[in-house]
């Protein structure tokens, strides 16, 4: 299969370019395509090999479960069927949509993450949306003027969150400022809040967006630092320069957007540190999203639910991916020719 | 053989750059520091303070002079817990990047030098663990380890078998820039088969690299050692960094307002992470001329 499509882009190659070539497209869906399957894959056969009896596993009480329910149970997860039967069952179940029921939830794993989804897309977007355009303002000044005590203790500041799990960081502030009751350090709103509802929802995103923010930013700026030391002393800041340009608009017209087009795919490939802050960072907030039913969902441990959640944590991150791959060739002509 | 000795050389030079680099010094400080006082962990704290039974301070005690980072809700001290974690957290993080090392200096070679199936399958796999997020992965398999299994090594396993695939990538491409060298061709000439190609003449030359990046790859695998034992999938038996603050979280340090149990864990944590970080910029400073001042 690699082997195909790869003589495929070999054969565009040679025609005139265009910004996105059909096999180009092809080929980044058939990838991810095969990263999901391979997802289903391993989320069936890791469970699968589950110590004991997988039934006793999957069951709401454990070991003590109703022994009728225990038997409907086995049918339904294929346990009576062989490997290759009950394995065709779940690919079926999957694509259309059934992912099984929560134990901890009383519910259907698809309903429950549905419910959980927008919260942590709120919690994290914003968070990454504040933590790019400041990563990549401080990252691209530090870079600039390498050196300066501007860089040096940025540098520093980024270095040491870069090396604090978010979750820490989350523990810290709150137990510094919980004592003063400003924000409010669990949920994501209060029924006996008088604000509008809206408002109420930014009061209690404000200590959980920070804490992720700052993590994020560290990362991002030593990305777009790095990013910005690279073309520095690119022949075309020369000819800028020569050119009478402000010192400023060198870097805001030319040596930015060349800077940050590399540092954007690093951004989409971290994605998988995002979810791990969402599932950490939720966790400390109580805040109502995935992350946070990722942790419900390890007490027990209620397995159909964590399946659906690795599902569900991959599938964005791929996606994600996928988005970059087919966005940066239109933004950046380098990758086109690469 | 001249691959060897040429590696040999650049390494002691690269060992003398070392030296002389700020950052890369005070971070192996930082780590000898923490060494030393995980090794002496047992002289330096009685381990029986890490009994709930013989906890001999008030519940949740501020630092006083009898304990100097206050107790948690049995009683005991933070100290002597710090100290016996950090042998633990120090411990999983190194064992854990062993395992990731070997894994990715493996795969990676051969996904490198190996063309066609073996290669390009290899190369996918890579790819999967690098797209797949970490942590979700870490859970899972920390879920469904054999419960036979002590935790300690499933902890271990699991941060190895998910932290591999950067290093494979890394070693991949400077694998495939050395077998483009002419002394490879000679040594293909000469009859070398695969594994002498391998072993002789690619894994001295990726050996520099793969260090480097070991000390990035303590860093991530401490922070994930801490954060499973967070979210409560660490060894139950056994005191660690991430169990200190899990315990902490779990019994309302944050109400009670306790900073001492969440703080001085916290601390340890980030400052030895951190070094091994500064550690490893300044390796990839030495080796990576490219990087030349930054």
């Amino acid at each position: 299969m690699t082997g195909s499509s790869a003589g495929g882009a070999g054969a565009v190659t040679r025609r005139p370019r265009r910004a996105l070539s059909v096999a180009y497209v092809l080929r980044k869906c058939l990838s991810a395509v095969l990263m999901l399957v391979f997802v289903v894959v391993v989320n069936f056969f890791l469970f699968r090999v589950l110590p004991g009896d997988p039934a006793k596993a999957f069951a709401p009480r454990g070991r003590n479960a109703d022994p009728e329910a225990l038997r409907e149970l086995r049918e339904r997860l294929g346990l009576n069927d062989s490997w290759d039967v009950a394995f065709g069952k779940y690919v079926k179940s999957v694509f259309s949509g059934d992912l099984g029921v929560s134990f901890s939830q009383h519910a259907k794993v698809t309903d429950v993450i549905m419910e959980r989804f927008w919260p942590t897309v709120l919690l994290s977007g914003t968070a990454l949306v504040i933590a790019a355009v400041l990563g990549v303002w401080l990252g691209a000044r530090a870079g600039w003027r390498q050196g300066s005590r501007f860089d040096r203790l940025g540098s520093s500041a980024a270095v040491t969150f870069y090396s604090m799990p978010e979750w820490l960081l989350g523990l810290v502030l709150l137990v510094f400022l919980n004592r003063y009751g400003i924000f409010p350090a669990r949920g994501m709103n209060d029924p006996r809040s008088t604000l509008p509802a809206w408002l109420d929802v930014l009061w209690h995103m404000v200590l959980p967006v920070t804490v992720l923010a700052v993590v994020y930013v560290a990362e991002y700026s030593l990305i777009m630092r790095s990013s910005i030391l690279d073309e520095r002393r690119a022949d075309y800041l020369t000819t800028a320069r020569a050119k009478g340009l402000r010192d400023d608009l060198v870097l805001r017209r030319h040596a930015l957007p060349n800077a940050l087009l590399p540092s954007m795919t690093l951004f989409f490939l971290s994605m998988g540190f995002v979810v791990a802050g969402a599932i950490t960072v939720e966790t400390v907030f109580s805040w109502p999203g995935l992350g946070r039913l990722t942790y419900e969902a390890l007490r027990g441990p209620d397995i159909p639910l964590l399946q659906g959640l690795f599902l569900v944590f991959s599938a964005g991150v791929i996606v994600m991916n996928l988005v970059a791959d087919l966005l940066m060739p239109l933004l950046d002509p380098r990758v086109r020719a690469a | 053989m001249s691959a060897v000795t040429a590696a040999r050389s650049r390494r002691s030079g690269a060992w003398r750059a070392f030296l002389r680099d700020r950052e890369g010094m005070s971070g192996l400080l930082v780590l000898v520091l923490f060494g030393l006082l995980a090794l002496l962990a047992p002289v330096l704290a009685d381990p029986a303070g890490l009994d709930v039974t013989k906890a001999e301070g008030a519940s949740v005690a501020p630092p006083s002079w009898d304990f100097l980072l206050g107790t948690d809700h049995y009683g005991r001290s933070v100290l002597t817990m710090v100290l016996h974690g950090g042998q633990v957290t120090l411990l999983v993080g190194l064992a854990a990047t062993v395992i990731s090392m070997i894994l990715g200096t493996l795969i990676g070679i051969a996904s490198g030098h190996f063309r066609g199936l073996t290669g390009g399958t290899l190369n996918r796999l890579t790819e999967w663990f690098l797209v797949i997020p970490y942590l979700p992965l870490a859970i899972v398999l920390a879920t469904v380890f054999p419960a036979d299994v002590p935790k300690l090594f499933a902890v271990i396993i699991v941060i190895g078998v998910t932290s591999w695939s950067s290093t494979a990538r890394l070693v991949r491409a400077q694998t495939m820039a050395i077998e483009a060298r002419p002394y490879l061709e000679r040594a293909k000439a000469l009859g070398g088969g695969h594994w002498h190609q391998m072993t002789r003449h690619v894994l001295p030359n990726v050996m520099p690299l793969v260090l480097a990046n070991t000390t990035l790859t303590v860093s991530i695998a401490i922070i994930a050692e801490t954060t499973l034992s967070f979210l409560g999938l660490g060894d139950p038996l056994r005191m660690s960094w991430g169990r200190i603050l899990d315990d902490a979280y779990s019994q309302g340090a944050i109400d009670r307002g306790a900073w001492w149990w969440i703080v001085f864990p916290g601390v340890a944590v980030v400052l030895v992470v951190r070094a091994f970080n500064m550690c490893g910029r300044a390796l990839e400073r030495i080796l990576d001329p490219r990087l030349e001042g930054r």
